[in-house]
């Protein structure tokens, strides 16, 4: 199968220039492609760098070389060089980032921060509503908590606010960092599931699921990554 | 429509204005696209609001054009049309929205009658419309219809603030410039006007230029960001990507330098 996502050789240095320019070399030469239906584990310590490639491929960090080839259906974008407009639309339409924590905008409801990647789309607002029901009540938000904003939730609440958030669209690839982080069995079972449904669809998915069972729930195979030395400036 | 079939609304090209021997900004160029925010960030003096006054047609450069997309004309130069046109397409296809609402109100007006003027500006005369019209707008804007009538002067910062923002998008325009919109208000006042501007700006599918100090402000309503220093642009690209990776030392300072961005 044609993958939709190609990662050719990139590499990711940060320099602090508030440190005293110090550079921290946290990828070199990474490749990965992931066809649809397949489920890729990022594994390796912390400070490998997995959060940072999930980042990468999101087009929320630069990149210094290599490609980051999607393929939206329509062409084939690098997101190491597209400019920001084509990346949003990338992120409307294909690429999906569910990340450990929830950014709440004040005075948004938990149904409208649920229900809106839906409306970008164009789905009417009911419709987009009752889809939003739909897996929140599959996450166990209780519903007298749909009206509230998440601000207030509790830490395991705000995270399946996020999951509900970032899984209620199908997108072709999802990038999922610590999805079940925070989670007790019971919906972490409920997420695990979720996933496998999408990837059974044909969805192609690159996470990092630090728990062992879900991690052999969920993946299809698993890429080793390993932290770098530092360099001096 | 799709990012790839388009023409920008506003392009900027080499731009420069110098006050005498000073340079209020230097050689910028941008391009804003249909239904793209684009927010401007840096420090008091960095050239942000010197910038937004030349790409407004409201400070003429020193150097460097600012072309528009028009409804019927394509690409228009803004300093080489007649001063009529360019009041006309001020008054329909754009909005200003100052810091103080008392720069951008007419204080001695009514609130619905700051709303109604832009209107009869345009050429609309029917009395019972264009308080319909006000109606709706300040309706929009979350603002108390019972003061429709009452002066802007006995409102609170936060309302006039709100009535500014009617008055500027009554008449449908396509691109909307902000001077630190949220500014002078409040903290839970101003998290309310985010979430409007938020709303409408999606909702009307507005192309909006933004100045701010205020990074979260420029998280939440910005899609790409430019950051300035000492009049001239040293970073651009995505929000999330200029503020979680900020590439320049300057960026970074400014990231770094505030509380949860």
């Amino acid at each position: 199968m044609t993958p939709i996502l190609s990662v050719n050789g990139i590499s990711k240095t940060f320099t602090l220039h508030t440190q005293g320019s110090v550079r921290l070399p946290v990828l070199a030469d990474i490749d990965l492609t992931v066809a649809p239906g397949e489920c890729v584990a990022l594994d390796g310590p912390s400070g490998a760098g997995k959060s940072t490639l999930l980042r990468c491929i999101y087009g929320n960090y630069r990149v210094d070389q290599g490609e980051i080839l999607i393929d939206d259906g329509v062409e084939t974008v690098d997101v190491a060089t597209a400019p920001p407009r084509r990346i949003i639309e990338l992120r409307q339409l294909t690429v999906g980032y569910v990340s450990q924590f929830l950014r709440v905008v004040p005075r948004v409801s938990t149904l409208d921060v649920v229900s809106e990647p839906l409306r970008m789309l164009g789905v009417a607002a009911d419709e987009a509503e009752d889809r939003a029901h739909e897996i929140l009540t599959r996450l166990r938000i209780p519903e007298r908590l749909w009206s509230i904003p998440p601000a207030t939730f509790s830490g395991g609440e705000q995270q399946r606010v996020n999951v509900a958030r970032g899984l209620i669209v199908s997108m072709p690839l999802l990038l999922l960092d610590e999805p079940t982080a925070s989670l007790d069995i019971e919906n972490r079972d409920t997420v695990v599931e979720i996933i496998c449904e999408k990837v059974d669809k044909g969805a192609a998915v690159v996470g990092i699921f630090h728990d062992p069972e879900v991690r052999d729930a969920v993946s299809t195979r698993t890429l080793e990554m390993s932290p770098m030395a530092l360099v001096a400036a | 429509m799709t990012a790839r079939d388009e023409n920008p609304i506003l392009r900027v090209s080499s731009l420069t204005k110098n006050y005498g021997k000073i340079a209020g900004c230097r050689d910028v160029s941008l391009d804003i696209w249909p239904g793209e925010v684009l927010g401007i960030v840096g420090e008091s003096g960095s050239g942000k609001t010197t910038l937004l006054n030349c790409i407004s047609a409201r400070l003429e450069p020193t150097m460097g054009t600012v072309e528009f997309q028009t409804r019927t004309e394509g690409m228009v130069d803004l300093y080489k049309m007649s001063e009529a046109s360019r009041r006309m397409l001020m008054r329909t296809d754009w909005g200003f929205v100052h810091q103080s609402p008392r720069d951008g109100l007419r204080m001695s007006v009514s609130a619905g009658g700051n709303i109604g003027e832009r209107l009869m500006a345009v050429g609309d005369r029917h009395y019972g419309e264009i308080r319909e019209a006000a109606s709706d707008w300040l309706e929009k804007v979350e603002f108390d219809l019972g003061r429709i009538d009452h002066m802007p002067s006995t409102f609170s910062g936060g309302m006039q603030q709100r009535l500014q923002i009617a008055r500027n998008l009554v008449n449908g325009p396509r691109l909307v410039f902000m001077d630190e919109p949220t500014g002078g208000l409040d903290v839970s006042v101003q998290a309310r006007l985010l979430d409007l501007l938020r709303a409408l700006v999606s909702e009307l599918k507005l192309s909006v230029v933004i100045v701010t100090h205020d990074l979260a402000v420029a998280r939440l309503l910005a899609d790409r960001l430019m950051v300035m220093r000492r009049g001239e642009v040293v970073e651009t690209g995505l929000t999330d990507q200029v503020l979680d990776d900020p590439q320049h030392p300057y960026t970074q300072l400014l990231v770094s330098s505030v509380l949860q961005p």
